[in-house]
């Protein structure tokens, strides 16, 4: 009798299971970069929502994440904020397309109970933080760059990502372009091994971690200290101005640089020239298969790049990415059209 | 529990028809000599196909359970293969984990693993034992049930969950309440040295501790339930104090059972992911200092394994979860060994 | 009186005194010991109860997650999820555990056959679960070039299978011999037998030991981070990648928004009560089934 009861209600739900299977439907996965999660969420859910019948699924689960699994294609798009290397293209299962689709600044956030607001780090400070040769908030270092400030006498705790991340490749990008030292000992990917400090997922996670740990020290996405009123830092750019990051900063970053963008996108803006060029700025990118396996997924995913282009990048401004720049876009649009 | 000998079936013409070396029952067997009963019975419920068929689908069933476990360890060599002819034994001792130029080492969270789950059973076990007894032979009847539902409700409790309460609740305590006490008076040690952060190896042994706490205090709370009643009352005739009867009769009785129930939770401390990777603080170090944050196994798996780029790195990960593979192995194995060991030397004791 | 008997009437006392001071000892610090254990449980379940219900409302059970950032949004599809994906590892794990329990204790029984599986299973049952995620990745994700909700239930499956098959064997070792040869002598097939008189009557400890495992498995995350992966979107799809509550309060929980953190508690909440009404729901059906045949 029990059993009985037991064995139909399995059969029951491996025949409902069944059923579900088949239900239609497009749905297009994507996983990848955290750093523009804000914005790609909303997008995305937008885009869904004035769509029926499409689902685009994006999960934030870091950038070496998205270059692992799209190269794997296990999803059918990934997202990176850090510009695939040679080798990483050419162990892909698949040819893909850098997509760039806006430009964000990546921010260091401090958690300092009861200190003064508007700290400024400079370039060397921020490297030897993580190179552990700064171990103090009261460091000779860090009092010259900010006079009148006090600050405490308290162990610093950084805080870095511990998963593949490409808010960590731009900025270790950024300060291995500043600091030789961190360029030996450190270098530039998106996972590194980082001599001291505690490691969270996501750019989520490094936040979590820096809002809720006193005396800690990190790096996250603009958006990501903005919507969670964390302290962020001014930062000495290329031509000596402390500049806090804006819009405007990573706008006029992108457009020092823009001159000298590749085919491929494959650009490095960190620390740019020119005086109102915030340092830590980098693009970040959308990987797509140049040739999709099933057609209809194509064509859903060249119409959503187009959406993106159009009514999509009107809405970056309100999360504090910038929008590609015009001649950017406008080549985009192109490299879109080759994407099957 | 009876005998295996026991057990054996008394031969039926139903069981004798189908041949223990043909599992599948084929139909080409004579059939036994038809009479009207078994006619009946075989036109009933019928006969010898699904009879052997039965039997050979439970065959498959538990082939499948040595198919899996199989399956996993093939993969898990097959894919962590690169990493095994590159670093070869190295592997075990080295101390970097440096994606960017390809060396990785998995000493670091070795040693956060094993060290985190030993603290973790050092804390429980005490704590476990004397609960149980005092469940067991001192609580009043009325507090008996809720206090043993409340143990059994914290072994419900997801792992991810106990990792949101170690994040908000206990990592601020450690910050702010018990690290300074700790470092003020056993801070000498070298064990509880600032900077504390709240987050590392200290966090993360109190929340396996809490754990695996009620996993150590029902089993062996069940073990020692099961000593006979005249055991107790033997030691009590003899003049033996509530302590000394529980030394004598229940402990030692019961002590088989409780070393497996100590070996159940540290199985599962090892093991352990989620809640851990959320408070031990992701740095793959060797330190003394328990507040300083460390990484393990487990951890580093949750933590890299979707975003390895790179066949090395992979494989490197993948051979992590290799080792975690082997060291639960070994530690079951140990526990069989020592259960057999024990229960051989006093097979008078044991039930 | 004899100084010798005085000495030991003495020590006599000393010792007593010492007995009865360790008793007391050992007497206080089990109580100590109990409510220092009670203090964190308490801790636990009561920050749990107050964070999860303060944060409950309508929303978290229709709505699905809003984007990053913006207030609202709830959990719906990780509730629908969580859900699909354990029906579906139940309804193959179970009758896996069960033939394979079945065959231990039916077939097997004192063949090194059996001590081998016996031996893996419990191989299995230690086996942690984040390195059944690699497996179930590389055997079906990296196969099937899709994340979905299938190989999500196919990895907590297997590790719903130990449980079941130990428990089943157990249960069906305590059936008496006589049931089952009364059963075979009446000339029913073996196979009636296991089903209709071993299993039924050893059902109500096998159910516990399937309650077990699910429970066991419905607070999983680490094998559903690299099978299922999550999905903002309601679906059932098991094709598609998949929400769990699990995965959703870690994603929640490792956050830095306060709104995030109110969902990752109510979602904990939810979780843990999904699990203990399943096993209560089952508790109950299984002892009216067990009275009304008269079993047990």
């Amino acid at each position: 009798m029990t059993f009985k009861t037991i064995s139909s209600a399995a059969l029951a739900a491996v025949l409902a299971t069944a059923g579900v299977m088949t239900a239609g439907a497009q749905h297009i996965t994507g996983a990848g970069a955290s750093f523009p999660n804000p914005i790609y969420s909303k997008w995305f859910a937008e885009y869904s929502a004035s769509h029926p019948g499409v689902q685009i699924n994006y999960q934030s689960v870091g950038s070496g994440a998205g270059i692992r699994q799209v190269s794997e294609k296990t999803v059918d798009f990934g997202a990176s904020d850090g510009p695939m290397t040679d080798e990483q293209l050419a162990a892909s299962k698949q040819k893909l397309v850098h997509i760039p689709t806006v430009l964000g600044a990546v921010v260091p956030v401090y958690n300092i109970p009861g200190a003064a607001k508007e700290l400024r780090f400079s370039p060397d400070v921020i490297a030897d933080i993580y190179l552990g040769k700064i171990t103090k908030w009261n460091d000779p270092r860090i009092v010259k760059d900010n006079p009148g400030i006090s600050l405490p006498d308290h162990g610093i705790l950084p805080v870095y990502r511990s998963d593949g991340s490409g808010t960590t490749y731009i900025f270790t990008d950024y300060l291995s372009k500043v600091s030789p030292d961190f360029q030996k000992k450190i270098g530039k990917s998106t996972s590194v091994k980082w001599p001291l400090g505690i490691g969270q997922k996501g750019n989520e996670g490094v936040a979590g971690m820096v809002h809720n740990s006193a005396y800690s020290f990190g790096y996250v996405e603009l958006i990501y200290a903005l919507q969670n009123k964390m302290e962020y830092g001014f930062v000495k750019n290329s031509s000596g101005k402390w500049l806090k990051a804006s819009v405007e900063g990573v706008t006029a970053a992108a457009a020092a640089d823009a001159k000298g963008m590749p085919a491929d996108y494959r650009v490095s803006i960190t620390n740019a020239p020119g005086n109102d060029s915030y340092p830590i700025a980098s693009f970040t990118w959308l990987l797509i298969p140049q040739h999709f396996d099933d057609a209809a997924k194509g064509k859903v995913m060249v119409d959503f790049l187009n959406w993106m282009l159009t009514k999509g990048e009107g809405e970056v401004s309100a999360l504090s990415y910038a929008p590609l720049p015009k001649a950017v876009a406008a080549s985009v649009a192109k490299t879109i059209k080759t994407i099957q | 529990m009876n005998e295996p000998n026991l057990i054996s079936l008394p031969p039926t013409p139903v069981a004798q028809s189908v041949s223990p070396e043909n599992p599948t029952g084929a139909p080409d067997l004579p059939p036994p000599a038809p009479s009207a009963i078994r006619k009946f019975l075989n036109s009933k419920s019928s006969g010898r196909v699904p009879d052997g068929a039965f039997r050979g689908l439970m065959f498959v069933c538990a082939l499948s359970i040595f198919l899996i476990v199989l399956l996993i360890l093939f993969v898990l060599i097959s894919s962590s293969k690169l990493s095994i002819h590159t670093f070869g034994f190295k592997f075990f001792t080295g101390t970097t984990w440096d994606p960017v130029s390809g060396d990785f080492g998995a000493l670091p969270f070795i040693y956060g693993t094993v060290v985190s789950s030993l603290l973790a059973v050092a804390m429980a076990v005490p704590l476990a034992l004397l609960v149980a007894i005092f469940l067991l032979e001192i609580c009043p009847q009325f507090l008996r049930g809720p206090i043993s539902f409340l143990t059994e409700l914290l072994a419900a409790i997801p792992s991810v969950v106990y990792g949101l309460w170690g994040v908000f609740v206990l990592v601020p305590i450690i910050r702010d309440q018990a690290g300074p006490v700790l470092e003020k008076y056993l801070g000498w040690t070298g064990f509880f040295v600032e900077p504390n952060f709240g987050v590392g190896m200290f966090a993360a042994s109190v929340i396996l501790a809490i754990m695996i706490f009620p996993v150590i205090s029902s089993i062996s709370r069940d073990v020692m339930r099961v000593v006979p009643p005249s055991q107790r009352e033997a030691a009590l005739a003899l003049g033996a104090t509530r302590w000394e009867m529980i030394r004598i009769s229940i402990l030692r009785n019961s002590r088989i059972g409780i070393v497996g129930s100590v070996i159940l939770g540290l199985g599962r401390a090892l093991g352990e992911t989620l809640a851990v990777t959320m408070v031990i603080g992701n740095h793959p170090d060797i330190m003394k200092n328990l507040f300083a944050p460390a990484y393990t196994l487990s951890s580093v798996i949750a933590n890299e394994f979707t975003e390895a780029t790179g066949d090395l790195y992979l494989s490197a990960l993948i051979e992590i979860g290799l080792a975690l593979f082997l060291v639960t192995i070994v530690v079951n194995a140990i526990a069989r060994l020592l259960v057999w060991a024990v229960t051989r030397n006093n097979s008078a004791v044991a039930h | 009186m004899n100084p010798l008997l005085v000495r030991s009437e003495n020590t006599e006392r000393m010792l007593n005194l010492r007995r009865k001071i360790s008793n007391h000892l050992v007497t206080a610090l089990a109580v100590v010991a109990t409510l220092v254990v009670l203090v964190p449980l308490i801790a636990i379940l009561g920050y749990l109860l107050y964070k999860g219900f303060s944060s409950l409302n309508l929303a978290f059970f229709t709505k699905p997650p809003a984007p990053v950032g913006e207030e609202g949004g709830g959990m719906a599809n990780a509730i629908v999820g969580s859900g699909v994906i354990l029906a579906l590892a139940s309804a193959m794990g179970i009758p896996l555990g069960i033939g394979a329990g079945v065959y231990l204790a039916e077939y097997g029984r004192g063949t090194w056959l059996a001590t081998a599986i016996r031996f893996t299973a419990d191989v299995l049952n230690g086996v942690p679960s984040i390195v059944m995620g690699i497996a179930a990745y590389s055997l079906i994700v990296a196969k099937q070039h899709h994340f979905s909700g299938f190989a999500g239930g196919v990895a907590l499956a297997i590790m719903m299978v130990p449980t079941i098959t130990r428990t089943t064997e157990e249960m069906l070792g305590t059936v008496p011999q006589m049931v089952r040869e009364a059963a075979l002598g009446l000339g029913i097939p073996k196979w009636r037998t296991v089903i209709s008189i071993s299993l039924r009557t050893a059902s109500p400890g096998i159910i516990t030991g399937c309650m077990l495992a699910f429970a066991r498995v419905a607070g999983e995350t680490a094998p559903l981070l690299f099978t299922a992966l999550g999905n903002q979107f309601f679906g059932v799809n098991l094709n598609q990648p998949m929400a769990a509550l699990p995965l959703q309060i870690f994603a929640y929980a490792v956050s830095p928004y306060d709104e995030w953190h109110r969902l990752a508690w109510a979602g904990a909440l939810v979780l843990i009560v999904m699990i203990m009404v399943s096993v209560t729901l089952v508790r109950i059906f299984t002892a009216r089934g067990a009275l009304k045949g008269g079993q047990h």
